[in-house]
């Protein structure tokens, strides 16, 4: 199989051509520099990425709260996530850095909030 | 009515007038901190997506991550009033002193009065209205900005069935935020042959989802009577619409994502003099707009790409404004700073010989490989090569204080930057 990435190591975004010539076997050619082939062969075979959403508070003036992965999240699993996160609702207050979700889908990723909110 | 002094008054609480405000606050001043929203923070808290701080802080974090490392030492600092929910209405300038009228439903209408000012107020999206699109006025176009407080703040969804006009990054985020909350995106319109955003971006928010982008194409056409129906898209041939080749999306939703003004109201009623390639004010080597004791920083003085960048000039902008107030006006000469070939604009505006001047400008061009060369009087005083040059990223040169030394007895030479 053959993929065309582009780097996102650094901002000069070289197109990189990722060929499986047999398992676990990734060569990785069109990069810059060596960032280039870690990046082509990790979004080859397991693309994450940091996630980001908003969650539902029992308040009526602050009614949502951002939050975010500490950790990148395999990409299969984003739309799990989302629909899990859009269905809780949190109380304030609250503390960006505190946990919402530990351990998500035994991902080892977890949920932190990323807004301070005092009860309204 | 109630008069308050401060030493100065830094206008717009976002991430540019945090950072000058505790700056100034820093080397003793009093600081008042006006913002007509009721948070710290302005834009950055409906900013949830990661990215901003790596050169502040090195480390990525969210808008409202960014604007927390900041608005908790404002809140701790017993040196800088914060007013929220507060719009100034008129800046004067009488001699040193300049006074601001403010009012908000907390403090009532309020004189304040301060001997610095620092205009911090941002920008504004571009509209409709700038764009002239022709077709129907139906419900259902949003700015992008908006729609991401509407989505992130707010908690609604604007719409469905999304078309993206303008492939700037408020409008690529958009596009990842709204399949995320379950919304089609059919397509990113962008009018330039190449994309405005950043190519992370296009990749994580464009590429991840199969939308498609198409450039060099214009939304010719937006349908629909009480609300979107469709809109038309017609690619450019050689710049020019070519209307055969027009094609239609349904759609129920029209994002704009299609540049941004620095908002200068305020500033042009107080008699600031504008610059008509930044839109913001011009501004002297110490970040000084043309009225002694005004000064300018961040998106307000011209749009920035990174925060970071905004933050950084603001503090900068905050040890001007500290000098100003302990010595006045400098005596020193400043030179004149012109954006060359390929160069759409620098700012500041001039420059302080034997002194370390930061300069900010913007490529009119595409290259990914490039030089870039500051000549004074036409002589080269400074030279760098520069990769992946784009319109969309900002380009930052430093000049040191050997590279441009004091001339005695002559006004200092402009400076001239440019990319070959």
């Amino acid at each position: 199989m053959e993929k065309e990435i582009i780097c996102l190591g650094c901002p000069n975004g070289c197109r990189l051509c990722v060929t499986e010539r047999g398992r676990g076997d990734i060569e990785v050619l069109g990069q810059q520099c060596d960032r280039g082939i870690d990046y082509g062969r990790e979004e080859f075979l397991e693309p994450k990425r940091i996630v980001t959403a908003v969650v539902r508070t029992d308040s009526d003036t602050v009614p949502f709260v951002p939050v975010k992965t500490d950790k990148p999240l395999v990409m299969d699993l984003i739309p799990k996530l989302i629909e899990e996160l859009y269905r809780r609702e949190t109380r304030l207050p609250v503390r960006a850095g505190d946990v919402l979700l530990e351990d998500f889908a035994d991902t080892g990723v977890r949920v932190c909030f990323t807004r301070t909110i005092a009860r309204a | 009515m109630e008069e308050r002094a401060y030493d100065a008054a830094v206008i717009g609480a976002g991430a540019a007038g945090m950072a000058a405000a505790l700056r100034i606050a820093a080397a003793g001043c009093r600081v008042a901190l006006i913002d007509r929203e009721d948070h710290l923070g302005g834009i950055l808290l409906q900013c949830i997506h990661n990215g901003f701080g790596l050169h502040r802080f090195n480390e990525e974090l969210t808008g409202p991550e960014f604007a927390e490392r900041f608005s908790g030492q404002l809140v701790d600092s017993d040196r800088i009033d914060v007013l929220l929910n507060t719009t100034v209405l008129e800046m004067q300038s009488e001699g040193p002193t300049k006074s601001l009228l403010v009012c908000g439903p907390d403090c009532g209408v309020l004189k304040l009065t301060a001997r610095a000012v620092v205009l911090a107020m941002g920008c504004r999206e571009r509209n409709r209205g700038n764009l002239g699109i022709p077709g129907t006025r139906p419900a259902g176009i949003f700015t992008a900005g908006l729609a991401q407080r509407l989505v992130n703040i707010e908690g609604y969804i604007p719409g469905k069935r999304v078309v993206i006009v303008g492939s700037g990054d408020i409008g690529l985020i958009m596009a990842r935020r709204m399949r995320w909350v379950g919304a089609e995106v059919l397509a990113v319109v962008e009018i330039l042959p190449h994309p405005s955003g950043i190519t992370r971006n296009i990749v994580q928010c464009l590429n991840d989802f199969n939308i498609p982008l198409y450039l060099s194409h214009i939304v010719s056409r937006i349908v629909g009577r009480d609300r979107v129906e469709a809109v038309e898209i017609t690619p450019l041939e050689a710049g020019r619409p070519d209307p055969d080749k027009t094609f239609r999306l349904d759609c129920d939703t029209i994002l704009l994502s299609v540049g941004l003004i620095p908002e200068n109201e305020l500033s042009k009623a107080a008699g600031v003099q504008l610059d008509a390639d930044t839109g913001g004010p011009r501004v002297d080597a110490r970040l000084m707009t043309s009225i002694d004791g005004v000064f300018a920083c961040g998106n307000v003085l011209h749009v920035h790409d990174l925060v970071d960048w905004a933050s950084a000039e603001a503090t900068r902008c905050g040890d001007y404004v500290v000098a100003y107030l302990r010595d006045g006006v400098s005596a020193r000469p400043q030179g004149r700073v012109l954006p060359g070939a390929n160069v759409k604009y620098v700012v500041p505006h001039r420059y302080l010989p034997d002194a370390e001047n930061q300069f900010s400008l913007r490529a009119l061009i595409v290259k990914d490989i490039g030089t870039i060369t500051v000549k004074r009087d036409g002589k080269l005083v400074k030279r760098r090569t520069l990769r992946h040059i784009r319109p969309a990223e900002m380009i930052h040169v430093k000049v040191r204080p050997a590279d441009v030394p004091v001339v005695e007895g002559a006004d200092p030479e402009p400076l001239e930057i440019a990319i070959e």
